[in-house]
């Protein structure tokens, strides 16, 4: 791989990276301290404007533009707060984790500089609660950082005053949809809310709150310390930065890469992945989480950035891309995610609480040789049922993209299930009456 | 009955955190289910909805939502076996047959001795080390079902 600067991932790589003693050793909480004693809030958005960040929980919408969101705090003076969405469960993601385990104060501070910027009272990071680790290391990192005057009032001396709370959830997908946090956080059950309002206007106990993914705002001290033009010198233009790049499947060198943005799938996948694994053809792959759909080989020529996938009709997501070799099956790999969606669906909307149902089942008779031809044109309709606008949240549109992206690029697979029998593995054999595991 | 004195102290602590205090109820729901007896029993869901001023059907409602909380009995060690895409593609069958043979527990069961508690999960977010499996709490990735059967043979 052609070389390129790093940061993401540097601390992490350190003995102990977890301490703040370490972590003050090189350079930790010294962007806090800047943006404390020499910039006001306005400048810390303006710059985190001008380095041009993107959310990394999946919409990839401009960090800075959605701090400047929040009401003016001179004319509204109800509490504010920030919620950091640790909730990670997009099948495929698996990079957040390693942020917290292995650099909880970078995340303590990335977060407090976004409390700052948005003048916010209180943090909430809000983690999945299978994370035990990670939940345990960020909590040690912000009882360390108490005691060492960076959390709590008048932070470093100066008269920013913010605590910060770690809250566990308990193992519902779509509490990581930015309202269904808020709803969950709030002790209910993870139903997401109607917008608008917004979250910016109506959050957290009806107060103003902005909820990041803990990538976007971990790079926030990067930005303060270097710049934003540093920031600018990595990735593209309209997707600056460095991410992080979990890959997954049928690949030599699975993890958790620290890449820029914009660089060909392709590349990717031969010189950081180390290819197909035992010498196989790639099949399908999935640039960036479930949601995201399953594209064919000759894709990987798109650059991993948020506009080159969406202009192949994908989405960027959470920058997990997941590949299958030519012996999987795209057919069972679109019936387990919709098994998913269909688990997560929260059931508020029928479009999403049926029409996941209906997937799942539709594509598990294909996969065991029940499929009819007609199915294929019963797939694209429910997912068109369930299209952004007709539901609440995105979940649907989640199930619904995956769906299209299959009857777009593999309906041969599809066809020759129906032709045939099924996955192979069903062909001549009794049906069975349930899924496989 | 009433929560243990040392619950209650922490809960008192802990919906200090929060503007309102339900908000404490997930979490507190966690140290329930870790302290008393490894689920929700009725009664425990009828002394958490006594602490949090709230009716138990509500704390009902929300515990019924949450996969990590159990309203039944489960054998004393959980495993949870990740059934996603990046594990299936990496040899989760396997894993979750040899789980199961094992300790003797079905998918959703707990094994005859009370020992184990087998369940089917979805990810765990440790695709890039798939498969894996969580027994306690504890990750277990790059599995192979060797390993499976190692790790649950020495689960005490
Ligand atoms: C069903 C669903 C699940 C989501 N899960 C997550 C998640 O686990 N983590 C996350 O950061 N964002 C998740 N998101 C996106 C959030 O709604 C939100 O856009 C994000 O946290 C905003 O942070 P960012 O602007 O820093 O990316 C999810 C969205 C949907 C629709
Ligand atoms: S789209 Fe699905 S998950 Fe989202 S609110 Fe509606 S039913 Fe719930
Ligand atoms: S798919 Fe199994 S841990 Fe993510």
């Amino acid at each position: 791989m052609s070389q390129f600067p790093t940061y993401l991932l540097d601390h992490a790589a350190r003995e102990d990276s977890h301490t703040l003693k370490v972590y003050r050793e090189h350079g930790g909480y010294t962007a806090l301290e800047k943006a404390l004693k020499l910039m006001t809030p306005e400048a810390v958005i303006d710059e985190v404007k001008a380095s041009g960040l993107r959310g990394r929980g999946g919409a990839g919408f401009p960090t800075g533009l959605k701090w400047s969101f929040m009401p003016d705090p001179e004319k509204d003076k109800r509490p504010r707060y920030v919620a950091i969405n640790a909730d990670e469960s997009e099948p495929g993601t698996c990079k957040d984790r390693v942020l917290m385990r292995e650099d909880p104060h970078g995340l303590v501070e990335g977060t407090l500089i976004a409390a700052y910027a948005m003048r916010c009272e209180a943090a909430y990071i809000y983690v999945r609660g299978e994370y035990r680790l990670p939940y345990d290391r960020v909590q040690a990192a912000i009882d360390e950082a108490r005691a060492a005057g960076l959390v709590g009032q008048n932070i470093l001396g100066s008269d920013f005053s913010c605590e910060l709370h770690m809250h566990k959830g308990a193992g519902a997908y779509i509490c990581g949809e930015e309202t269904g946090l808020m709803e969950s956080l709030e002790g209910k059950r993870g139903h997401p809310r109607p917008k608008p309002p917004f979250p910016a206007g109506f959050g957290l106990w009806g107060c103003p709150t902005t909820v990041n993914n803990v990538e976007t705002v971990f790079n926030a001290p990067f930005i303060l310390n270097r710049g934003s033009s540093w920031f600018r010198s990595m990735g593209t233009e309209k997707s600056p930065g460095n991410f992080l790049c979990g890959i997954s499947g049928h690949v030599e060198k699975p993890g958790v890469y620290e890449l820029p943005l914009g660089l060909p799938a392709q590349k990717i996948l031969d010189e950081v992945a180390g290819g197909i694994w035992k010498g196989r053809k790639l099949k399908a792959w999935i640039p960036g989480g479930s949601s995201t759909g399953f594209l064919k080989p000759e894709h990987t020529s798109t650059p991993m950035d948020h506009d080159s996938l969406k202009g192949i009709g994908s989405m960027f997501g959470t920058g997990a891309m997941i590949l299958l070799d030519e012996t999987a099956s795209v057919t069972r790999s679109a019936r387990i995610l919709m098994d998913f969606y269909e688990h997560e669906s929260c059931g508020q909307c029928s479009q999403c609480r049926e029409g996941t149902q209906w997937l799942s089942q539709i594509f598990l008779r294909i996969e065991q040789g029940q499929g009819r031809t007609e199915d294929i044109q019963l797939l694209e309709d429910l997912a068109n049922g369930m299209a952004p606008g007709k539901t609440i949240c995105a979940l649907s549109d989640a199930a619904a993209i995956p769906t299209h992206s299959v009857i777009r690029n593999f309906k041969d697979e599809l066809e020759e299930y129906v032709r045939e029998g099924g996955h192979p593995e069903y062909r001549g054999t009794q049906v069975p009456q349930e899924a496989g595991a | 009955m009433a929560l243990p004195e040392t619950l209650v102290s922490e809960f008192d602590e802990l919906v200090t955190h929060y503007p309102e205090r339900r908000a404490a109820l997930i979490p507190a729901l966690h140290r329930c289910q870790e302290e008393l007896g490894g689920w929700l029993s009725p009664e425990t869901i009828e002394a958490a909805a006594s602490y949090f001023d709230l009716h138990p059907v509500e704390v009902y409602s929300v515990a019924s939502f949450y996969p990590m909380f159990f309203l039944k009995p489960v054998g004393a060690h959980v495993v949870s076996v990740c059934r996603n895409i990046s594990c299936d593609l990496r040899g989760a069958s396997e894993i979750i047959d040899c789980a199961a043979k094992a300790p003797g527990a079905g998918v959703g069961q707990s094994s005859p001795d009370g020992k184990f508690y087998l369940e089917v999960v979805e990810c765990q977010g440790g695709c890039a080390n798939a498969p894996m499996m969580v027994v306690d709490g504890q990750y277990h990735e790059d599995l192979t079902t060797d390993r499976v059967a190692q790790i649950l043979g020495g689960v005490q």
